[in-house]
């Protein structure tokens, strides 16, 4: 009972302990804080790879791809058996995207996806990335009315609305600028007729004339960097028979980043541009599935965008309806009408060992037979997981070290307090206490002080973890400087998750080295020869 | 007599750097039961060693300690120390109380010693009332929230005093106990000692520089040199004036 009485005393009365403990304190609140940011951060981003990429990817590398879908997909669930939940074929290409921005071409090279709207939500995350709500639930590759990103500030209008309006404007432009020809074309005969009449008139003026009068036939213009097709005008016979205003192309979702910019503006707020929206028609080149490859150039309306927040997504993907793409790539065999696709993807029940599937996989499709790829979302993820993995041990470690140093400190100040407790340690002696009784003072005065210290950096990790974007938007007030930067994270907000089991081991290592640091001084005490520590001054 | 503590031919030494001095060189003394007996000796003389045995906190290197018939310088750690904590109570020239604790978790301390938590929580309210009786006994009742530090050292040895008495001991041994305290205070201390042999037969042995104090003990020791030089100077004192009737004087 003494020891109990006597440790809750040290520890209201000494608050030199109290100090030593404040390093282990700030230990504990650092390593939780990082703990559940970076639990926060990788469990965002396996949400993320995960969600799009399918638990397995079987690719083939030709590029006719494999026929017969359905028979593989048979195979494959007689390789799976039950834990198969969900499979999608898709068509992967490599191909360039044209944007047509002010009259300037934009390409980016893409990668298009051809996607069977149906089963292709079974096996990702796909659609939970659209940005248009209706399409989150169904993906649609027809263009909706208008209602894209309702949420999200500065979007630019989009969908059938923005559409009719832009081909009202650019007809109206087309249709004044044909009347500017006009008066031009007027302009120019009169003043030919001029010239013809006065010979005078200088050279150089005389070229001006006839660059102005006839751009088209003029050395390189932006109207000649367009492919043929993109002038408006210009395809008089397609034009006719397509009314921009009522019909669109094949849709196709881009990738947030292949055709917006995110900038910051002068106060500092990042802004994204958008080079073209839903409603707007791109191009596509891409190459067609024959033994003689050939370019195919096929124009597609943007039906939607797809922001993930993996730059590496956002920024290579495009996706067009399955059939379109087979068809336009001629991977449909005309006499059988057997199609082919270059990818399968697969989804197995939660918790299902996906290397073993992946294994089984592979010894029936084996690598030197087939071209195909067999990889797991870990497979094709894993350097970067374990970058992360790697980054959070290092932590951990780094952080644990800087709660040892403070172990030693709990050491230090232990051996001054068991020295000035010499005489009381002689008196509880004389009065019948066992050594390990007084080591158990010391001891239960070590794991006090851990379990007080580390509770504290436990409250103040949680608060700290709670509100973490508020404390970054202070420290962004204070210094100016941005914390957590979303040009660079794609995260509006800094992603923590903290996990009860993280906290438990925290605080258990932390009570450990207080109380494995209180050892040494309580064995001191326990040591001390009771006659030598009544005549201690 | 009936002793109720015995030394037997005691030797002690002490080694500074590697050279013997001895303290205690073959001391034979018994104290008897109800008695206050005084150990006298000058600063070196082996009386606070001879205490420090006797308490069973030091062994020595010959000669052997008895106690109610038994001997207990060969007993086992944790049988000595419930010797200490149980059998007998030790009064401090310095008081030795814990600064942390008040006045009457001093007194309690021992209790607590040899109680568990849980055991001690058992007992708490009888602990507590016997703590307060023994305060009460000594004076201190009223102070019994205040913390050493609050006390003078008359008021710190009463506590200690009290705390002496928490087990029932049936020996009280006391090192010096007026030595750090004033002519007044030191007799008020005397008499409350005095009173518990009285009162409570408890046997006293009592350490001492002080001849005067000495010559009021029941039987007296002098001590020189580590060993006993004269054993039966107060023996006529006490043979011709009863304890009580002193007390009442």
């Amino acid at each position: 009972m003494y020891r109990l009485l006597l440790c809750f005393r040290y520890l209201r009365t000494r608050y030199i302990a109290l100090a030593s403990i404040i390093s282990v304190t700030l230990g504990v609140a650092t390593l939780i804080v990082v703990n559940s940011v970076m639990a926060g951060f990788s469990a965002e981003m396996h949400e993320r790879l995960h969600g799009l990429a399918s638990d397995i990817l079987i690719e083939c590398h030709a590029s006719g791809g494999m026929p017969d879908p359905e028979a593989h997909v048979e195979e494959i669930k007689r390789i799976v058996g039950d834990e198969l939940v969900g499979t999608s074929v898709s068509v992967h290409v490599p191909s360039m995207l044209g944007i047509d921005f002010n009259g300037q071409l934009i390409t980016r090279h893409v990668n298009l996806v051809g996607i069977d709207a149906v089963t292709y939500d079974t096996v990702s995350h796909f659609g939970r990335y659209l940005i248009h709500p209706e399409n989150q639930k169904q993906v649609n590759f027809e263009l909706r009315e208008a209602g894209f990103a309702e949420s999200r500030e500065n979007f630019p209008a989009s969908g059938w609305h923005y559409r009719r309006a832009r081909v009202a404007y650019e007809r109206a432009l087309a249709e004044e600028r044909a009347r500017v020809d006009a008066i031009n074309r007027e302009a120019e005969k009169i003043s030919s007729g001029q010239r013809t009449n006065s010979q005078l008139a200088e050279g150089d003026g005389l070229i001006d004339d006839d660059t102005t009068s006839d751009e088209q036939n003029a050395g390189p213009s932006l109207g000649n960097v367009l492919p043929p097709e993109f002038g408006g005008g210009k395809d008089a016979a397609v034009a006719a028979r397509f009314d921009p205003a009522k019909e669109q192309y094949p849709g196709i979702i881009l990738g947030i980043s292949t055709c917006s910019n995110k900038l910051r503006d002068e106060a500092g707020n990042v802004r994204d541009h958008y080079y073209c929206r839903p409603g707007d028609d791109v191009r596509m080149m891409f190459p067609s599935a024959s033994e003689n490859p050939k370019v195919l150039n096929q124009k597609f309306t943007v039906v939607d965008l797809y922001e993930s927040g993996m730059s590496e997504y956002d920024s290579t993907f495009a996706f067009v309806r399955l059939d379109k793409l087979q068809d336009f790539r001629g991977m449909i065999n005309p006499a059988t009408g057997v199609k082919s696709v270059t990818t399968i993807q697969l989804k197995l029940v939660e918790g299902a060992d996906l290397n073993a599937a992946r294994d089984a996989l592979r010894k029936r499709f084996p690598p030197d037979t087939y071209a195909y790829s067999i990889q797991t979302w870990r497979d094709m993820q894993g350097p970067l997981l374990a970058a992360v993995r790697l980054e959070t041990t290092i932590l951990n470690i780094l952080l644990f070290l800087i709660i040892a140093v403070a172990g030693f400190g709990i050491l230090a100040t232990f051996f001054m307090i068991v020295v000035e407790k010499t005489r009381d340690i002689g008196t509880l002696k004389a009065l019948g206490a066992s050594g390990s009784g007084v080591m158990s003072i010391f001891l239960s005065y070590g794991l006090l002080l851990g379990i007080v210290g580390s509770g504290v950096g436990l409250l103040g990790g949680i608060l700290f973890v709670q509100n973490i974007n508020e404390v970054a938007g202070v420290i962004e007030k204070i210094t100016g400087q941005e914390v957590f930067d979303p040009t660079v994270y794609y995260f509006t907000e800094i992603p923590t998750i903290l996990n009860p089991f993280t906290l438990a081991w925290v605080m258990a290592g932390a009570v450990a080295i207080a109380t494995t640091a209180s050892v040494l001084p309580a064995m001191r005490a326990a040591r001390m020869h009771p006659v030598t520590a009544l005549r201690f001054e | 007599m009936n002793p109720i503590l015995e030394a037997r031919g005691i030797r002690k030494s002490y080694y500074k750097n590697h050279i013997e001095l001895p303290v205690l060189r073959g001391v034979d003394v018994a104290f008897a039961q109800g008695e206050l007996t005084a150990l006298v000796g000058r600063s070196g003389s082996g009386k606070s060693t001879l205490m420090h045995l006797l308490a069973t906190l030091d062994q020595p290197d010959a000669g052997e300690v008895w106690f109610g018939g038994q001997r207990i310088d060969n007993l086992s750690r944790r049988q000595r120390d419930a010797y200490r904590n149980q059998q007998i109570g030790i009064i401090f020239q310095f008081y030795h109380l814990l600064p942390e604790l008040s006045a009457l978790e001093n007194v309690l301390a021992p209790a607590m010693i040899s109680r568990s938590v849980l055991g001690y929580f058992r007992e708490r309210k009888s602990i507590i009332a016997r703590g307060e009786a023994m305060l009460d006994r000594v004076g201190l009742l009223d102070r019994k929230t205040h913390k050493p530090c609050e006390m003078s050292g008359g008021e710190m040895q009463r506590v200690a005093i009290a705390r002496s008495l928490m087990s029932a001991p049936q020996l009280l041994l006391a090192d010096e106990p007026t030595g750090n305290l004033d002519t007044e205070t030191g007799e008020s201390i005397l008499q409350l000692l005095r009173q518990l042999n009285v009162e409570d037969g408890l046997t006293i042995v009592m350490i001492t520089h002080d001849d005067a104090i000495a010559s009021r003990a029941d039987r007296c020791y002098r001590m020189q040199d580590g060993l006993l030089v004269d054993r039966f100077r107060a023996d006529v004192k006490a043979d011709q004036q009863s304890p009580r009737q002193r007390v009442v004087a």
